[in-house]
């Protein structure tokens, strides 16, 4: 009997991994961010607002949340992070009218809070690091014809798309893009410029859950409790048994 | 009870009778709790109850506080979920344990039921016990798929979309049917506020009042084991069954540890890994509904995946989700299904336990190709076909296979 | 339950110290988990941070104030009034102390300390005062002229709550006999200039 239940158990246990490992597919970068390094949160709000919220906002994140969580002071964020006319206690609302910039972009720029959750922080990392210039105008190899140019560019400097032109079996022939060079260096280094979009995707995943900073820590006592609660319960266990013959 | 002089407890005394004279609360504690006799060879599989009932409360309780903070209308409802996520002190937590609640309390559930198709729980005189817990799941499933629909993500609107529009392969009245259960021409604020009403007021009842039912049941007939030996059938002689232990307090404290493991896994998912892999909180459901665009892929939940990938396998919309309500209804019938004269899987002939292994693997691999987007349709109507054989030949194996004695005493 | 003995299956310890202690330590575990899990549960009914946004302080400006004039602002859902009080007002103020019910302001819980004097106010002439009767939440009547009135004969100016007749005076101070016990509650606030004054904040200093 209990060889069939150990029978059952590994076939759960093999057959749900299955779509786990499946899961991880896609050929994105991997962020390696740190959501609870503070100035990584700092540098990436600073970014956020400077480069994002000219069209993007985050409309579910208060700016008042920034100086309770980041260890910022109210006035470095009314300095640095406000853009407009806003109180400190609003969301982080863009300036530019959402009609208007539907206008300019055929559709307009989705908010931005969720991201982090919705499209996960290597898609956030990679699609940032990956545009290109055409003689078309910017692409990404993550987001093909992107509606969002490249606002970035002054930093990272201008890519351009190694391509190669296969043939396929039935003899058609296409250009495929294999890989990114930089053409003419920016602001930052290439490394400076991983650090930054690091920094951006690490704020991004903090307002996408802003209670992730202090949800873990908080777990770690109540696993602890709980293992104590379970192990006294444990000894109850036995020795209320310890009456039950065999 | 011993008189005393204390006025105190001469005082709680009194009031204690008073209740009992009019409740019977004293009897009911005897009946199921202090003389509600179990058999004394319980096994891990029997954890599954109790831990069902456990995270039914969770489930009640997390859901009335999110209720008060929560706006069931197509315009508010996302943000009031964000809302709860960030202006409400600790609602990410209330919410964390309701939706991690949602899946863990299917985990249970259908271990429970393996454990029933395992010791042969459903068999006479066990019948109603176990059509009671079907209607549960029953129940339930449609409580975590209207509940899942309140957050009015991306995933809830076109999950809700696929799911009501099952409906139109009704013959005839199909398409009225399906306008009839959202209220509009689409899946429209007409839907959540209705599926909202069913989520937190109506179905909840059924769902107590089938629970109740359920455990009266039980305790009526008195449980099974994994001999599946009639304890009753043993006697001392004050009519007491001899492989029986007091449920409490033996079996509370068997279950307080029990519940002591679980809610560790489910605090590591709460607060380590809400989002459970995109299976407890998928990706998705970040996007708020949007009627004009519809995601690439709409997989359900984990826990009905196998019942989806059944209504893949047929190439006909009607007899897809006939086949899909079929494969749930059907559970109903396995008390009659099953010809054995013994209960246990321990006395069943290998069989049985082949039967039961390989209905495992198809059910765990319909759910795997359930959520899958590319699931070849050979494997799905395979696997289909292993489900419903399980249910179909049952009647044939049990008939006929060669069954071991059962022992008159339950082993340890 | 003493009267029967145990099930054929059961031998109860002999000894059950060891059982009662480790009843009684899982049982106060429990209780502090079960407490541990309440807190949340309760907190989240507190008011949320967008009510305490919503609650945040109100700048009103009182340059236009004319003496005499009472302007309203809402702050937290209340009515605040600010009035200019004239010379008058305030020289009547100290004859009254006979008929009132805490001339001193001795409860504190009415005024922050700083409005604990005989006008109630950080300045003499400016009266901010959330004008919800205390005796159950009705907005009074301000009625600033001297000169007998049907609910009192000798009325110096002050507020009359229409819904069970309290009175009070220009400082928000209760009269005697009537259903309110306390006097209308100062919130606490500050001047930021002369013309400008912030509700919901203390002056510098005073926490």
């Amino acid at each position: 009997m209990s060889k069939l239940i150990r029978f059952a158990a590994v076939a759960i246990l093999l057959a749900a991994s299955g779509p786990l490992l499946a899961a991880k597919a896609g050929n994105l970068d991997s962020a390696g961010t740190n959501v609870f390094d503070r100035a990584s949160l700092q540098r990436g709000a600073a970014l956020f607002a400077n480069y994002c919220m000219g069209c993007h906002s985050a409309q579910y994140q208060r700016y008042q949340r920034l100086v309770d969580d980041l260890d910022l002071s109210e006035e470095l964020v009314e300095q640095y992070l406000i853009k407009g006319d806003r109180e400190i206690t609003d969301y982080m609302l863009s300036s530019m009218p959402y009609e208007e910039s539907a206008d300019w972009f055929g559709k307009g720029p989705p908010d931005l809070t969720l991201t982090a959750r919705s499209r996960g922080p290597d898609w956030i990392y990679t699609f940032l690091r990956s545009y290109y210039l055409t003689d078309d105008g910017w692409n990404n190899t993550v987001l093909e014809n992107p509606a969002m140019p490249h606002v970035l560019w002054d930093l990272q400097g201008i890519q351009r798309a190694v391509t190669e032109t296969i043939t396929d079996d039935e003899g058609n022939s296409r250009t495929i893009v294999t890989g990114l060079e930089l053409d003419q260096s920016g602001r930052l280094t290439p490394a400076d410029y991983d650090r930054a979009i690091r920094d951006i995707t690490a704020f991004m995943e903090y307002i996408a859950e802003p209670a992730i900073l202090v949800r873990q820590r908080i777990g770690v006592w109540v696993l602890l409790f709980l293992t104590v609660f379970t192990f006294l319960a444990y000894l109850l266990y036995v020795e209320y048994w310890k009456d039950v013959k065999k | 009870m011993a008189k005393t002089a204390n006025p105190i407890s001469r005082s709680v005394d009194a009031l204690d009778q008073w209740v009992n004279e009019r409740a019977g609360v004293k009897s009911f504690y005897k009946q199921h709790l202090s003389e509600y006799w179990a058999p004394k060879n319980f096994n891990l599989w029997y954890f599954f109850g109790s831990l069902s009932l456990l995270v039914l409360v969770n489930q009640l309780l997390t859901g009335i506080f999110l209720t008060m903070h929560y706006k069931p209308d197509a315009e508010h409802a996302f943000a009031s979920i964000e809302y709860i996520m960030r202006d409400v002190e600790w609602g990410w937590l209330i919410r964390y344990m309701h939706s991690t609640g949602a899946s863990l309390f299917f985990a249970v559930v259908y271990l429970h039921m393996f454990r029933a198709l395992l010791y042969g729980s459903y068999k006479k005189p066990r019948e109603l016990v176990w059509i009671l817990g079907v209607a549960i799941f029953l129940i339930l499933m449609a409580e975590s798929f209207m509940g899942y629909v309140l957050p009015w993500g991306q995933m809830s609107y076109w999950g809700a979309q696929v799911i009501i529009s099952l409906f139109g392969a009704v013959p005839f009245v199909g398409e009225a049917l399906v306008e009839w259960i959202r209220g509009d021409y689409f899946v429209a604020d007409a839907t959540l506020n209705r599926f909202f009403a069913l989520h937190v007021v109506a179905l909840p009842m059924v769902l107590v009042l089938l629970v109740v039912l359920h455990l009266a049941a039980l305790h009526e007939v008195g449980s099974n084991n994994p001999d599946g030996v009639d304890i009753k059938a043993k006697k001392d002689d004050k009519g007491r069954p001899l492989d029986a232990v007091p449920f409490h307090p033996y079996y509370t404290v068997k279950d307080v540890f029990g519940a002591g493991i679980f809610l560790l896994i489910a605090a590591f998912i709460i607060f380590f890994w809400p989002e459970g892999g995109g299976y407890f909180l998928k990706p998705d459901n970040f996007v708020m509904a949007n009627p004009l665009v519809t995601p690439d892929h709409i997989p359900p939940v984990w826990y009905f995946t196998p019942f989806y990938a059944i209504l893949q396998a047929v190439p006909d919309k009607l007899m897809g989700v006939v086949l899909m309500g079929v494969a749930v209804l059907i559970l109903f019938f396995v008390p009659w299904l099953d010809r054995s004269p013994v209960r246990s899987l321990r006395y069943r002939s290998w069989v049985s336990k082949l039967a039961l292994a390989l209905f495992v693997i198809a059910f765990v691999r319909l759910g795997m190709l359930g959520l899958a987007q590319d699931s070849s349709t050979f494997e799905l109507r395979f696997w289909t076909f292993l489900y419903f054989a399980f249910f179909i030949l049952m009647p044939v194996w049990t008939s006929f296979e060669k069954t071991k004695p059962v022992p008159e005493r339950v082993t340890t | 339950m003493s009267e029967t003995e145990p099930l054929a299956s059961v031998e109860p310890a002999a000894d059950p110290s060891r059982r009662r202690l480790l009843l009684a330590s899982t049982g106060v575990v429990g209780a502090i988990g079960v407490g541990a899990v309440a807190w949340p549960f309760l907190a989240s009914l507190r008011p949320s941070q967008r009510a305490r946004v919503v609650g945040a302080p109100v700048e009103v400006y009182i340059g236009n104030l004319e003496p005499g004039q009472m302007a309203r602002v809402a702050w937290r859902g209340a009515t605040i009034g600010i009035m200019r009080r004239t010379e008058r007002m305030l020289a009547d103020l100290e004859g009254l102390a006979g008929r009132l019910r805490d001339p001193e302001s001795n409860n504190r819980d009415q005024q922050p300390e700083y409005a604990r004097n005989l006008h109630r106010s950080i300045r003499p002439e400016i009266l901010v005062l959330n004008v919800h009767c205390t005796h159950l939440g009705c907005v009074p009547q301000v009625v600033p002229e001297v000169g007998a009135q049907p609910f009192d004969a000798n009325w110096r100016g002050g507020f009359f709550c229409p819904c069970h007749r309290s009175t009070f005076d220009l400082a928000g101070r209760v009269f005697s006999g009537v259903p309110a016990i306390s006097n209308l509650l100062v919130p606490p606030h500050s001047f930021i200039d002369d013309d400008h004054v912030i509700i919901g904040v203390d002056p510098e200093g005073a926490a």
